[in-house]
């Protein structure tokens, strides 16, 4: 059998001027990749009649650093350090997820403590991502005043973590073996009055946005993806759970020290555009219960595991380890050949698995409706580049 | 089901399919090229499976041995079961079925495969570059790519 290989322009070329009705005319746009609501580099190539999208194929690489390839040259210790350049808004659960897998891999064992602050780390990030997400969603969508609501609460607690990690994007906080530095003898505080400030706003972002009836008409039934779709297609993380499958790592395969904490997993009922916003939602708010639950008793001990070696060696086979990050499952594959290095490394990123439903969500819509549907989707180019 | 019996029952679908014989930290198995498609859809359709969604597609290169491992993970939310499921192909002419009619997004896992390492996948209705652009020459992940912009060069 033979494969052909083709190319973007041939498969334009191949699928424009074929219509050849005197009313209508099918044509193609590129959305991108400078576009402010894909926030980033991604870029769209529409096929379009009229308003309506005919086809989306989203065409990728403008950002492509190849961590994979940089990481075969690395010890596990500084592969860490280029996982928070990839999802930038889940860079401690990047960090978590890659020392999650060599830790395993390697058999270490890390301590209460070290798992409890972790997890407390990964909330409050999920908080502040999602804070980020709500803001843009609302500035895409074409309200000007979530933005600012949004960035103003990122801001409170990025200053809380600023405190203990010393980064407000890139933040390198979890390594194999324990982390960084022990928390700030501030920081239980500081969330404490975090949680007292953002409860509150919480609703406010109720009453600016879920309840707006302009909100409403432009999310609801758009977008939709089926639960059948969601699972074909890849979905993970609140996109999936938008879609009505309740499936959450934290819940169906616990890390870190959720197995103690009482939280749900919200889940939504048809799969449109609105589905998807109201989990993100409602996980502030159990983000929120989780970290309540954990801030009292952080139990004592080290912040990193005694007389461990930089260069970790992980025995020769096939490893994955995997843990939600703020948009899904990120997987890390290491494939170890005995040297201090990984001999492949390879991330399963949630958006790049994400992001091939939107062409199914939008086939058939109007192009407004795109840019709520991809904004519900809560993109990051560079976890899809990697 | 736990990780040997999975293995078991999985092998029992034919005999394109045995246990892989190195070390995985979870249920693997090796599949031949030729069998792949029709036992990644049995593996979904039949109950006992029910390996609904295709999580990841990698690929290793075995530069030594000639070979490219392609490994598709698989995961099923009904029973909670995890899979790795290899085939190997030559390295001097890598081709492989597509399973993208029975996953959907295999696709665009298969793209990114075929980009970084050169995979054919037969039968594949949109095989293009993913991240690079269409004119690129070689593949990069493969262990002995190079090229002059390369600060790492293989040994």
């Amino acid at each position: 059998m033979t494969v052909e290989v083709s190319s973007l322009r041939e498969l334009v070329e191949h699928a424009s001027g074929t219509d050849q009705s005197p009313d209508t005319q099918e044509y193609f746009v590129n959305m991108g990749p400078q576009h402010p609501s894909t926030h980033g580099v991604l870029r769209l190539v529409l096929k379009l009649d009229g308003e309506k999208v005919l086809r989306c194929i989203p065409v990728l690489g403008y950002i492509h650093r190849s961590i994979e390839k940089i990481s075969e040259h690395m010890n596990y210790m500084n592969c860490v350090h280029l996982t928070d350049r990839m999802d930038y808004l889940s860079s401690i659960m990047n960090n978590w997820a890659v020392a999650k897998a060599v830790e395993e891999a390697a058999g270490i064992e890390v301590n209460e403590r070290i798992q409890s602050i972790r997890t407390i780390f990964a909330e409050l990030e999920r908080i502040q991502s999602h804070q980020l997400w709500w803001g843009v969603l609302g500035m895409d969508l074409g309200a000007f005043t979530p933005f600012l609501y949004g960035i103003r609460d990122r801001e409170v607690l990025n200053d809380v973590m600023e405190e203990t990690i010393g980064a407000r994007l890139t933040m390198n906080f979890i390594l194999p073996g324990g982390l960084m530095n022990d928390i700030h003898p501030n920081f239980v505080n500081r969330v404490k009055e975090f949680i007292a400030y953002f409860r509150p706003k919480l609703d406010e972002y109720d009453d600016l946005l879920t309840n707006n009836v302009i909100i409403q008409e432009r999310l609801r039934n758009v977008g939709v993806l089926s639960a059948k779709k969601a699972v074909q297609y890849g979905a993970t993380g609140p996109v999936l759970r938008g879609s009505g499958v309740a499936f959450d790592l934290r819940k169906d395969h616990p890390y870190g020290v959720y197995d103690q904490v009482d939280f749900d997993v919200p889940v939504g009922t048809i799969g449109d555009s609105w589905d998807r916003y109201w989990v993100r939602i409602e996980e502030m708010r159990q983000s929120l219960k989780i970290v309540e639950q954990l801030l009292d008793n952080i139990p004592p001990g080290d912040y990193l595991v005694k007389k461990l070696n930089s260069k970790i060696k992980i025995p020769e086979g096939r490893y994955y380890s995997q843990l939600e990050t703020a948009r899904g499952i990120l997987g890390v594959f290491i494939t170890s050949d005995k040297q201090e290095n990984p001999y492949r490394l390879h991330y399963r990123s949630p958006n790049f698995n994400n992001l091939w439903c939107l062409e199914p969500m939008i086939k058939g819509d109007y192009i407004a409706s795109l840019i709520g549907a991809m904004s519900s989707l809560d993109l990051v180019i560079p976890d899809i580049d990697r | 089901m736990e990780r040997e019996a999975l293995q078991a029952a999985v092998c029992q679908l034919g005999s394109a399919v045995r246990v892989l014989d190195e070390n995985a930290d979870r249920a693997a198995v090796v599949v031949e090229a030729a069998a792949l498609p029709e036992i990644i859809r049995q593996l979904r359709d039949q109950p006992e499976f029910a390996f609904a969604q295709l999580l990841d597609h990698v690929a290793v290169d075995w530069v030594d041995r000639g070979q490219f491992e392609l490994v598709y993970h698989l995961y099923s939310f009904k029973h909670k079961h995890f899979l790795f499921l290899s085939v190997f192909v030559p390295r001097d002419d890598p081709r492989v079925p597509t399973v993208c009619r029975i996953h959907p997004v295999a696709e665009w896992q298969e793209r990114e495969v075929y980009d970084l390492f050169g995979v054919l996948y037969e039968d594949h209705p949109d095989l293009r570059r993913l991240f690079l652009e269409d004119d690129w020459e070689g593949f990069p992940l493969r262990k002995d790519y190079q090229d002059d912009f390369m600060l790492d060069r293989p040994k």
